[in-house]
């Protein structure tokens, strides 16, 4: 109750002088802006709108982005000590530094993108001529509601081992025993199938957005188009490959990028399900560990920086598609 | 190039819902049939059928001498010009036009001699690289046309194509689409909803209500014989008048006037109809004469119409144009005889 109390002094102060602030600053910079000659103002008074924005980008994204670029050159007590931190990375090719999480960040890249697209497009495709569509997507689109965590711990009991004589809990190691009376294996901590399995778990996770998003593409190409294809002689297949799929492409590669995006930023799964052991690290978990386990913000920041210089084309190839996109319109 | 027949041909979506009801049609081989009706009369939907692009319910429809109802749309070889177009919005005209014959995995050599003779036809040639976004709605219709025309099929289907186009160019596309038709001699299915079209295009024409074919004929033998209330109505326009009359032996009493029919019919009540150009402001020794109170004068330069009251029933007459009349005024007006008809009024078919 005190504690309440306390606190109402400063919702009064958020919910009066928050607005109030604003009111201010747009009345106060709008003021500035009449002083100016007729002819300056258009100029002038979009960087008074776009200034506050501009503000928070740079204090809260570009200042701690260039931050992290000088603690990546820094050893743990703040000694400039060059590239050491990235030679420490990216030395000892194949299997040192990060090289095993770059690898696996690969993996993902590929196979997590392709797959979710494939699906996506699939499903988006044959439930667009199902029935109970609606209902039958809702369900895709379920595992989109789950936390990352809760999905893998999910399919960290899908994964689980016993021993050959113990009764197979894993729903996975079931069907291997009992369907195909095979040896159950260690999903998890097995170098040869750990990371698709980490991968599996989260296309799971995430083909209902490909899928919804798709889908809307979808139901955007007209009746007509695919009915003038029919009469000129195409056949489903054809229809798809020479009409639906290129209509589609935009959207197909604004879902791809955003997956390259989500594929480099890989971390929850990996950390709940493997914690990067067993060869599954990845690029974003590595760099959490260094911070927070090996104490070391120098290499943490080295891998920050390789990451965003990873993504950065991504985002430059997604900004280009978007204006082409809207170019076009 | 084929012959199409409509074989006692039903469309029902549920249970209630028939919306093509025992649709018997025979269309001759290069024949340039019309079906015209009001929307939803179901003329749509049997183009549609004959297309595949909707399942038949009941009976058959052929195209030449083959059942076609279970036949895929892409296997029937015939060619179709949609409302919209259609136009694949990510191929140039070029390719839009080469799709069709690119699904009969014609020869390229072919394929590209066959588009640009279609689009030299057709006033496209500069024209092949651009994407349809980047043409007028007169120049898409063309390409819609086009990607119809290079196929060479059998049948050629267009659902009101001329629809989106502005007045003018809706004009001289119908001419072009009749020269197009002497062309190519190939059969025309047209489907529209407009009564000018139908006349002025079709070699025949098949009127359609409510699911129903009502008629089929020459625009001629359609505009002079109506075969109930409908048609009469739905072709001409100023439409048809229409006075109520009864009817004992050959003299059929209307309102304001008394007519002497060719005829006798036997005795009852029913509709009158006479064209508007039955009644002029020449007035002949011996046929009817009444007097019209005129409500609206509609000068056209070529015509001009009045319409006004003849006893209590509305009328619309054609006059000399230099006739100087003014709403309000009353004016002595002739009917002409040679074209009178007369429609039951239970049944609503013909009598006359």
């Amino acid at each position: 109750m005190d504690l309440l109390i306390q606190d109402v002094p400063t919702l009064v102060f958020v919910v009066v002088a928050v607005p109030a602030v604003l009111a201010i600053y747009i009345v106060g910079t709008e003021y500035l802006v009449r002083l100016l000659p007729d002819k300056q103002r258009p100029r002038v008074r979009p960087w008074f709108w776009v200034g506050p924005a501009l503000l928070f980008v740079t204090a809260f994204l570009v200042l701690p982005a260039l931050g992290t670029v000088v603690t990546s050159l820094q050893d743990h007590d703040g000694n400039f000590i060059g590239l050491v931190n990235y030679q420490r990375q990216l030395g000892d090719f194949p299997t040192g530094g990060a090289w095993i999480a770059i690898r696996n960040n690969v993996y993902w890249l590929i196979l997590y993108t392709l797959f979710v697209l494939f699906f996506g497009l699939i499903l988006a495709v044959l439930f667009d001529r199902v029935r109970y569509e609606s209902i039958v997507k809702s369900f895709i689109f379920l595992p989109m509601a789950i936390s990352s965590v809760a999905l893998a711990v999910i399919w960290g009991f899908m994964y689980s081992y016993q021993p050959a004589d113990a009764p197979q809990t894993g729903t996975l190691n079931f069907i291997v025993v009992n369907v195909f009376h095979q040896a159950p294996k260690t999903w998890l901590s097995d170098p040869t199938v750990n990371n698709f399995a980490l991968i599996a778990a989260a296309i799971w996770g995430i083909t209902g957005f490909a899928m919804v998003i798709l889908s809307a593409a979808l139901k955007g190409i007209p009746g007509e188009l695919l009915e003038a294809a029919r009469v000129d002689g195409a056949g489903e297949l054809t229809i798809f490959r020479r009409v639906i799929f290129p209509l589609m492409m935009p959207t197909v590669v604004v879902v791809g990028t955003t997956l390259v995006i989500f594929a480099l930023k890989a971390f929850d799964v990996v950390y709940v399900m493997t914690a990067g052991n067993f060869q599954t690290d990845v690029l974003a978990n590595r760099m959490y560990k260094l911070l927070y386990q090996s104490d070391n913000p120098g290499g943490a920041s080295a891998v920050a920086i390789i990451l965003l210089i990873a993504v950065v084309p991504v985002l430059i190839f997604n900004l280009r598609q978007f204006r082409a996109v809207e170019a076009r319109r | 190039m084929a012959s199409v027949t409509y074989d006692h041909v039903v469309k029902r979506y549920t249970a209630d819902v028939t919306v093509v009801k025992d649709f018997n049609v025979e269309i001759k081989d290069k024949e340039f049939m019309v079906l015209v009706g009001p929307s939803g009369c179901g003329k749509s939907t049997a183009l549609r059928m004959l297309a595949g692009l909707e399942q038949i319910s009941e009976g058959r429809i052929l195209i030449g001498d083959r059942m076609v109802n279970n036949v895929a749309a892409k296997d029937r070889d015939i060619a179709m010009v949609f409302q919209s177009y259609a136009l694949y919005p990510h191929m140039s005209v070029y390719d839009n036009m080469a799709f069709p014959l690119q699904m009969q995995h014609m020869k390229k050599s072919e394929i590209d001699t066959r588009v640009r003779n279609a689009s030299r036809i057709l006033g496209l040639d500069n024209f092949l690289k651009r994407k349809p976004r980047a043409l007028s709605g007169g120049q898409r219709q063309r390409v819609a046309l086009g990607r119809a025309i290079v196929r060479s099929p059998k049948v050629f289907l267009l659902d009101e194509p001329l629809s989106n186009l502005d007045a003018k160019l809706r004009g001289q596309t119908r001419v072009e689409l009749q020269k197009l038709h002497r062309d190519l001699q190939t059969t025309f299915i047209y489907v529209t909803h407009d009564q000018v079209e139908a006349m002025t295009m079709g070699d025949r024409i098949a009127i359609m209500n409510a699911g129903i074919l009502q008629q089929v004929g020459t625009p001629g033998e359609i505009y002079d014989h109506p075969a109930n209330l409908f048609v009469a109505g739905f072709i001409g326009t100023p439409t048809m008048n229409f006075v109520p009359a009864s009817v004992s032996d050959s003299t059929a009493k209307a309102s304001g006037f008394e007519v002497e029919l060719p005829k006798s019919l036997p005795s009852g009540k029913g509709t009158l109809g006479f064209r508007p150009e039955a009644v002029t402001d020449r007035v002949a020794e011996g046929s009817p004469q009444f007097e019209m109170k005129v409500d609206v004068v509609e000068r056209l330069g070529s015509d001009q119409f009045l319409y006004g009251q003849v006893g209590g029933d509305q009328v619309t007459a054609r006059v000399d144009p230099r006739m100087a009349v003014a709403p309000g005024d009353r004016v002595k007006l002739g009917l002409d005889t040679r074209s009178m008809h007369f429609f039951d009024a239970e049944s609503e078919q013909a009598l006359l």
